[in-house]
């Protein structure tokens, strides 16, 4: 699976010339946790050194995720991927080193949340 | 499951919440993300090695299967602590299981009809109707600011369950487009009243 995504991403205008972006990942395709594309990502508690030894990829995300970003903005914003976004920042979670925020979907057996939604709508000055 | 691992006060962090915007090309998706997004539509083309997982039929020669999906989303902050992101669907049929990603999670979606050209949109709806468990609402979107076809008749001829909401907006001008992510989502809510077993997302 992972070497049919490869091969594929050959053909492509990859991120890079010489790397394969699914090479940053080990060749996996998927991390441990449910990213969706809103997921919100961030950085409890920013460490200089920890930055440095970061691989670029993951560096980036790092950076960027230093004032709450989406998985799908960091994606666009940094051109990597979603799959591999995915995957490199289910790895700094793992690390402990940025925090996945719950999204909407976590809650969706709580209607306040639908409710809050609506009110945010309704008072969005349009 | 993104919740696990949250800190005792899960009330500082800010929450994302995601509603779709479907339909075939042309008939103002981007349009209505741009109209109420706070920044402008980004499309991107990051999408393109996930693309590649799922297709496996790429026609034996001649056409590119992996150039841009055209994949616009937006971002409106409806409280410092909830964000709502709206993301247009990719018209290609091929690339349906992208679909699947982007529906995973969201409150529901909005399926935009243009009923000049009501075929772009059958397969949308057919989507959301037979493949998606996701609420969605049919919006036959007001290009000229008139509706040049009854509501019944546009329901008669997409064949659309009578559960279905069905209304009019005009993509181009923000309060319009705000009115129909209210309906959607009181939509969502009306459907969660029904069934608060979680039935309504089965995407979990």
């Amino acid at each position: 699976m992972s070497q049919d995504a490869g091969r594929g991403q050959a053909v492509k205008k990859p991120r890079s010339k010489r790397i394969r972006p699914y090479t940053l990942t080990g060749g996996r395709t998927r991390g441990r946790h449910q990213l969706l594309v809103e997921t919100l990502i961030s950085v409890p508690r920013y460490d200089p050194a920890l930055s440095d030894k970061l691989m670029p990829e993951s560096k980036a995300l790092y950076e960027h995720a230093r004032s709450q970003a989406s998985i799908a903005e960091l994606s666009s914003l940094l051109s990597i991927p979603l799959g591999v976004v995915r995957v490199l920042v289910s790895d700094l979670a793992a690390q402990g080193a940025i925090f996945i925020h719950p999204t909407a979907h976590a809650y969706h057996h709580d209607r306040h949340v639908l409710e809050r939604i609506l009110n945010g709508l309704k008072r969005l000055p349009v | 499951m993104d919740s696990s691992g949250s800190p005792s006060d899960p009330g500082q962090l800010t929450i994302s919440a995601k509603i779709v915007v479907a339909g075939g090309f042309g008939v103002g998706k981007t349009t209505l993300v741009g109209s109420v997004s706070e920044i402008p539509p980004i499309n991107t083309e990051a999408w393109m090695t996930e693309a590649s997982e799922g297709v496996d039929d790429l026609p034996p020669n001649g056409t590119k299967t992996t150039t841009t999906v055209a994949m616009d989303f937006g971002r409106i902050s409806l409280y410092p602590d909830l964000m709502l992101y709206l993301f247009g669907t990719p018209g290609q049929p091929r690339f349906w299981f992208l679909w699947d990603d982007l529906s995973r999670g969201a409150l529901g979606a909005i399926v935009l009809v243009d009923t000049s050209r009501l075929d772009q949109s059958f397969a949308a709806i057919n989507y959301f109707e037979n493949d998606s468990e996701l609420p969605f609402v049919v919006a036959v979107n007001l290009f000229d600011g008139e509706l040049t076809h009854d509501l019944d008749e546009v329901r008669d001829a997409l064949a659309l369950r009578p559960e279905i909401p069905l209304i009019t907006c005009d993509a181009r001008r923000p309060a319009s487009a705000v009115t129909a992510l209210q309906e959607l989502v009181s939509y969502t809510l009306s459907l969660a009243e029904v069934s608060d077993s979680g039935r309504v997302r089965a995407h979990a």
